[in-house]
């Protein structure tokens, strides 16, 4: 593929390292003449100074042929604006944008950027999965289709206990695919399974119902986020 | 009307005075506190210190009872995201955008946003008054 990184900063650095490693065509737009010179010395790949925002230095760069752009900048209005006049201005067809706000999200999604990238967010779930005081976690949420899957351990006071799925009233719009019990076995649940106290237990749900499940398996109380 | 302006630089300062003096009800938002000198002492509008592609900060500054929004900062990328926020996530009525770079004012402009190039603006005039 031909793939336009804009931003040379550490993480367009090791991106194009690992994009040409992967055998991809790599060109980096970046603005600072230094940095310029230190990817073209270290990555054996075209280097093109100049903003990258600009219509002319994108024409420039072939990004007409690009299959993908991805703006890893420092700034989110920067790697906005890219990956709008690559999406909309020479028609490539994914765009990629790197985030460091994590509302910002949502806005890049409605402003068609088709994936962000969010390292606060990253570092902020990985503490969420080491915090045991968290009963809820998020593995993954695909927000366009408002579908997140959640990871829940029942704790011993659950008001699920004892009772089989098919009782406990889980909304239509939310599946159990697998609980892990004791830390090692996968049981694919079914309406007969009866969970146990210190399972793990993985939901793909609407996000309208996650306030539900943490409900039905966690606590009766606990209602609020 | 309930306006808020982005950026306290000469444009945004001498707006806001134009505005608050017609009887607007204006908010100035900038980054930087000592921008708001510009505005002089006796200003009646309100202040907002923040960034204007930051959702909280435009909530702070009233966008979503401001029926206008004017995007003015020295960056173009700045103004360009701010108004795509106050017009798609607000649902602001009126937005209007300065976008220095000739290029990226047509782009934005053929997706819909109220731009303004001074740019272009100041070029033309100069051009006419050579022409004179």
């Amino acid at each position: 593929m031909y793939i336009i990184v804009v931003g040379g900063g550490k993480v367009g650095y090791y991106l194009t390292k690992s994009l040409l490693e992967e055998g991809h065509e790599v060109l980096v737009i970046e603005k600072d003449p230094r940095k310029c010179a230190v990817l073209s010395d270290e990555l054996s790949t075209n280097v093109l100074q100049g903003d990258g925002c600009e219509a002319a230095v994108m024409a420039e760069a072939g990004v007409g042929r690009a299959n993908v752009a991805i703006a890893v900048t420092g700034d989110d209005e920067d790697n906005l604006v890219v990956c709008q006049v690559a999406k909309h201005k020479f028609n490539v067809p994914r765009t990629i944008a790197r985030i460091n706000n994590p509302k910002n999200e949502h806005i890049f999604s409605k402003l068609g950027i088709d994936v962000t990238v969010s390292s606060t967010e990253l570092i902020l779930s990985q503490i969420e999965q080491v915090i045991p005081a968290q009963s809820l976690v998020h593995l993954l949420t695909l927000r366009r289709v408002g579908v997140s899957f959640i990871e829940l351990e029942v704790p011993p006071d659950s008001p699920a206990l004892g009772r089989p799925l098919r009782e406990l009233g889980i909304p239509d719009d939310c599946i159990f695919p697998l609980v892990i019990r004791g830390g090692k076995e996968a049981i694919i649940p079914y309406g007969d399974t009866v969970l146990q106290s210190g399972d793990q237990v993985i939901a793909v749900t609407s996000e309208a119902s996650e306030g539900t499940i943490r409900r039905i398996l966690v606590s009766d109380q606990e209602i609020s986020d | 009307m309930r306006i808020v302006i982005l950026g306290c630089g000469r444009l945004g300062a001498y707006l806001a005075g134009m505005l608050v003096a017609e009887g607007h009800q204006v908010t100035v938002i900038d980054r930087n506190a000592e921008a708001f000198r510009r505005l002089g002492l006796k200003f009646e509008g309100d202040l907002v210190v923040g960034t204007g592609i930051d959702e909280d900060v435009l909530r702070r500054a009233g966008i979503e009872q401001a029926e206008a929004f004017v995007a003015v900062t020295n960056g173009d990328n700045t103004n360009v995201m701010a108004a795509q926020v106050a017009r798609e996530i607000f649902g602001v009525r009126r937005v209007i955008c300065r976008i220095y770079d000739p290029l990226r004012e047509e782009i934005y402009h053929t997706l819909g946003l109220e731009t303004i190039c001074p740019t272009i603006l100041g070029a033309t005039k100069i051009k006419e008054a050579l022409d004179r």
